[in-house]
């Protein structure tokens, strides 16, 4: 039996993300996915679903939404105070709901973006192999778009609850500060060679132009030792790509396939979950290091989840 | 994000290498790749890193590359005709590159409408090719300042580039004129009308 997600009040941007839209940026089709991975997974192993099943991403200001079905939810990520029919529950924990019961995201404490995960995953349908919302594009999730008061999201009706779960989750932001760690490249032998020495010594802040396509960091001039344009190329997620005059851009999940800025350095994969905690007003400080330690890091990130796979296992 | 460089050239046959390796590392299917996507001289190939032996990898990669170094012709291609309705309210830039030409509207509807381009690359939005070369007479820079809303199937030109809109959405590009043709459909069974290395001729069809 099926069931919905009622969305009587949508928040500021809640899109429905899976892993992203892979397989097709020869096509022009962008990615899209979650802006911070770690915690769509983490919400998604709580209910006991795949990584790829697909969640609600919550930015900022939450949604009230009522229950049209018996399942097991939990969020994670962003730490939001959330009621269900008025009673408190926790973030980072799973919890059997009821038919008809009434989620309700309050205040924001800590973070930019929360995961709620449902047993069995958000059933929009899939585009090009993917839920994920591209809104640029107009592709995936609920027509495309954020969610609006009145939809009702598929999901599914699963029933007994399934087990309790809780992680502690990522470690966010704290006073709206975080350090990235930035691999240099493709194209920082473009830019003057204390050019990374002073993204790494700097504070930036995320301009209020800022999206799930990337940032827009305001900070120091980055001054260039070649003119000329760059020929279009494929970019990735994480990329820091420095416009001849303006604002170095972070790239983040709802990117372009391919730009034709110079790229002065990319941030890991490890601290992209983090870089994907902030908002606009927030400061980033980049330090920059080696390959190794940047799976050494990513390594480390992964363990978070293996242990609670295990634990899984045992129960 | 690997990136492989080549030279750095619009070139069809530099282009027409890096479409050759995208393929050629794709039909590898390693372990960790979800992803391989040509640009005009370089290719990106996307991978889950705790999935990837990036060593094995590396390795792959430049297997293929000595592969394609020595290819040095474009393979032929059917060619994509696209009716274009030239002007008026769908192509309110055509005026104005007449100007920037220094010639009539009809020269730069028959100057656009002459060459058989190819798609060097998709990219901007689902269905969105960079297709080269523009006659230099025509060849006007973007806009400074880029229009909010750009309609879908609108025809551009920003320098030596042309292309179609395939969705409503902002642009700079110089709008001459309008297609019906559908660029991008994800329900088709080829969602994008146009592949990298395809070719393309702009026909002139009457104003509705």
């Amino acid at each position: 039996m099926s069931g919905a997600l009622h969305v009587v009040k949508p928040g500021l941007l809640t899109t429905v993300q899976d892993l992203g839209r892979f397989g097709a940026q020869e096509s022009g089709v962008p990615v899209a996915g979650p802006m911070d991975a770690f915690s769509h997974r983490l919400a998604n192993q709580l209910v006991g679903n795949d990584a790829g099943a697909a969640t609600l991403e919550i930015t900022l200001i939450g949604p009230e939404l009522v229950v049209e079905a018996n399942t097991t939810i939990a969020v994670s990520g962003a730490h939001f105070e959330i009621t269900c029919d008025d009673r408190a529950v926790p973030m980072g924990a799973s919890f059997a709901i009821e038919a008809g019961q009434r989620l309700r995201f309050g205040r924001i404490l800590q973070g930019a973006r929360a995961y709620l995960a449902v047993a069995g995953g958000v059933q929009t349908p899939p585009v090009l192999g993917s839920r994920a919302t591209h809104l640029v594009s107009r592709m995936g999730g609920v027509d495309g778009r954020a969610l609006a008061s009145g939809d009702r999201v598929p999901i599914q009706n699963v029933s007994p609850p399934r087990p309790h779960r809780k992680s502690a989750g990522l470690t966010l932001p704290s006073n709206g500060r975080a350090l990235l760690r930035v691999m240099p490249g493709p194209q920082d032998d473009w830019f003057e060679p204390d050019a990374l020495k002073t993204i790494a010594g700097v504070s930036f802040r995320i301009s209020p132009r800022s999206n799930r396509m990337g940032y827009r960091l305001q900070g120091p001039p980055l001054p260039r030792v070649r003119d000329g344009e760059l020929i279009s190329e494929p970019v990735g997620l994480g990329a820091i790509q420095v416009p001849a005059a303006g604002e170095p851009i972070l790239l983040m999940a709802d990117r372009q396939t391919a730009g034709g800025y110079p790229k002065i350095g990319h941030v890991i994969t490890a601290d992209l979950p983090l870089a994907g905690q902030l908002a606009p007003g927030d400061f980033i400080e980049f330090v920059l290091c080696t390959r190794q330690e940047a799976v050494a890091a990513l390594i480390a990130r992964e363990r978070q989840l293996l242990r609670l796979a295990d634990l899984r296992g045992a129960s | 994000m690997l990136l492989v460089e080549l030279e750095a050239a619009i070139d069809p046959v530099i282009n027409e290498r890096a479409i050759l390796l995208a393929s050629r590392i794709r039909a590898r299917q390693a372990r960790g790749v979800r992803d391989v996507a040509p640009g005009y001289c370089t290719v990106g190939v996307h991978f889950d890193p705790l999935q990837t032996d990036l060593a094995a990898l590396e390795h792959a990669i430049e297997v293929e590359f000595s592969a394609i170094e020595a290819l040095d012709a474009v393979a032929d291609r059917p060619v994509t005709e696209i009716p274009v309705s030239y002007g008026g309210a769908g192509g309110p830039d055509l005026a104005g590159v007449a100007q920037f030409a220094g010639c009539s509207e009809d020269d730069v509807i028959a100057r656009h409408s002459a060459p058989t381009y190819r798609v060097y690359m998709l990219g901007f939005v689902p269905g969105f090719c960079y297709m080269g070369r523009v006659d230099t007479s025509i060849a006007a820079p973007r806009h400074r300042v880029p229009r909010e809303r750009v309609p879908a199937g609108s025809v551009g030109i920003a320098g030596g580039q042309t292309g179609v809109y395939p969705v409503d959405s902002p642009g700079g590009w110089q709008l001459i004129g309008r297609t019906e043709t559908v660029m991008f459909d994800a329900d088709r069974a080829r969602p994008s009308l146009l592949a990298p290395g395809d070719l393309v001729r702009f026909v002139a069809v009457p104003r509705q």
